[in-house]
């Protein structure tokens, strides 16, 4: 029972066709990361997938009663409007302040309430745009290129947070990405785009895929070492990390 | 009962007379005028709408010309057309044009149109600059129950809809995901911008309303938090300024309409002036 799938959907911008035949499924519970280089149509797939962007053929399906909690890309605050955490946290929908509280506490806002939004960073913000999809207690968490213009600390804290909430909540996520090896790390599923789906599998299959390789080149290689590399040094500190998708790879990789 | 009957006979008497001084008249005008501007100048400002404020104002004048060549009421004539023009403009910008240069052409165009229009007409060119510049010293009862009428109308449908243009404002996408319609958000502002011209046409002028939105909004942004705040503050800044430019007109027998913008643009610089100490 997967709770949000598309079936050959294709977008088409005029005449030109940005998805072509693409099938994708999500199960409750599992991170997805949809992978692709600069215009490849990732941005557009989820937006068609919430409905933003009209699909020109093919059909989605939802889960009856899905809850969908959605962090934009990017979130471009006039300095005109003022508006603090709180209140936005009150769009579209008045919530509680007891319930405000919760989600910023859960992303490690707390306290933020009455800073202007214009004035956060944007890492905060993105934590605070995570904050006010979690407030509706989504069963699937849909997320654009969160972490661009993060550092890589920055980058790497915003995907544990994710997880963590995968883990307390149990929420789904599907989330569009080009930065390859954080979200290789945090992700169940990657599905790697190029207009249509190249390729698809756990993130160890996808990365020697060479659909996937001929799509990143060989740059990635680099990265993608370093992880590892990183990763295992982690493990070797004796960090259990029992609710990462890689635990059980990395065990065959000591032995 | 008999004493309550004579109490709202009394009341309304002294209404009526106090509704007799075209002061009072005025002052309440632009009270009321402000009740609309004061929010609707504030998505104005969040939205960077001010040229489109210019092109649905300066388009009003049109509108006078063609009610008055078909003897029509002046309102309802600025109304149609300002309304046709801030549908045009909204729709050329949910296809992509480039706006500044879209509505410089709109804007002046109307402008020039009217103003050519309008002299078309026998015996209206002395009066040409009430409907530039305003008139509310003249404003009848008639006018300024409509002001009130309007006013009000502008402040329920954007309190009605308040949630939704917020977030639509903020960010269409956050609104899409949320179920609100961004186009449909854009198009209740779209209405609102034509009652709110038609309404201050006789208040301010053509030529200034578009001041009267941005000026108290500009001055309520930086002593507030949240949208409400500003929205709120907005309307006292313009209410302010309604009252003391018809004090400065009284006092220094100046225009009126320009009067009220220069006293709202002096608070402006006060506002600014002292949130930079």
């Amino acid at each position: 029972m997967s709770l949000l799938s598309a079936e050959h959907v294709c977008v088409r911008y005029g005449d030109v066709e940005v998805l072509h035949d693409i099938s994708l499924s999500v199960a409750p519970g599992e991170i997805v990361t949809i992978l692709g280089p600069n215009g490849s149509g990732k941005s557009t797939l989820l937006r068609a997938l919430l409905g933003i962007v009209p699909v020109a053929e093919g059909r989605m399906l939802r889960q009856a009663g899905l809850r969908i909690g959605y962090v934009p890309q990017k979130l471009a605050v006039e300095r005109t409007m003022p508006i603090t955490v709180r209140r936005f946290l009150s769009l579209p929908v008045r919530v509680s302040d007891r319930s405000a509280k919760e989600a910023l506490v859960r992303v490690g806002m707390e306290g933020l309430d009455d800073q202007e939004l214009s004035d956060l960073s944007g890492g905060q913000l993105q934590r605070v745009l995570l904050a006010r999809a979690l407030l509706d207690q989504p069963g699937l968490l849909m997320l654009d290129e969160p972490t661009q213009g993060l550092d890589q600390p920055g980058e790497a804290s915003f995907y544990r947070l994710i997880e963590e909430v995968r883990r307390d909540t149990g929420a789904a996520v599907l989330m569009v990405s080009h930065d390859l090896h954080v979200v290789m790390a945090a992700s169940d599923r990657v599905i790697c785009l190029n207009g249509h789906i190249c390729c698809e599998g756990t993130p160890r299959v996808v990365s020697t895929a060479p659909e996937y390789r001929a799509l990143f080149g060989l740059g990635t290689q680099g990265a993608l070492a370093l992880y590892r590399h990183e990763h295992d040094h982690d493990h070797a500190d004796g960090h259990h990390h029992q609710d990462h998708p890689h635990h059980h790879h990395h065990d065959h990789d000591h032995a | 009962m008999a004493i309550t009957i004579r109490t709202i006979r009394i009341i309304t008497i002294m209404t009526m007379t106090m509704l007799d001084d075209f002061l009072i008249r005025a002052g309440l005008a632009a009270i009321g005028l402000s009740l609309a501007t004061g929010p609707l100048g504030a998505f104005v400002v969040w939205r960077r709408m001010a040229y489109f404020g210019d092109a649905t104002s300066h388009a009003a004048i049109l509108g006078v010309a063609l009610a008055l060549a078909t003897d029509l009421p002046v309102g309802v004539g600025t109304l149609v057309v300002a309304l046709a023009m801030a549908v045009t403009v909204a729709s050329l910008a949910a296809r992509g044009w480039a706006m500044d240069t879209t509505l410089g052409v709109l804007a002046h165009s109307a402008l020039a149109f009217g103003l050519v229009a309008v002299s078309f007409i026998h015996g209206v060119r002395t009066d040409l600059s009430a409907y530039l510049f305003g008139d509310i010293l003249a404003v009848t009862r008639v006018e300024l129950g409509l002001v009130w009428l309007g006013s009000l109308a502008v402040l329920a449908l954007l309190a009605w809809r308040w949630q939704a243009l917020l977030t639509a404002t903020l960010s269409e996408d956050l609104a899409h995901a949320a179920g609100i319609k961004p186009e449909r958000e854009r198009l209740v502002l779209v209405l609102a911008l034509a009652l709110v011209v038609a309404v201050a046409l006789k208040v301010v002028g053509a030529l200034l309303i578009a001041a009267m939105l941005i000026i108290p909004a500009a001055t309520a942004r930086g002593l507030s938090r949240t949208p409400e705040a500003m929205a709120a503050l907005a309307t006292l800044a313009g209410a302010i300024a309604g009252i003391g430019g018809l004090g400065l007109s009284l006092w220094q027998d100046t225009p009126t309409g320009p009067s009220i913008v220069v006293v709202a643009a002096l608070m402006f610089a006060v506002g600014s002036g002292w949130r930079r100490t």
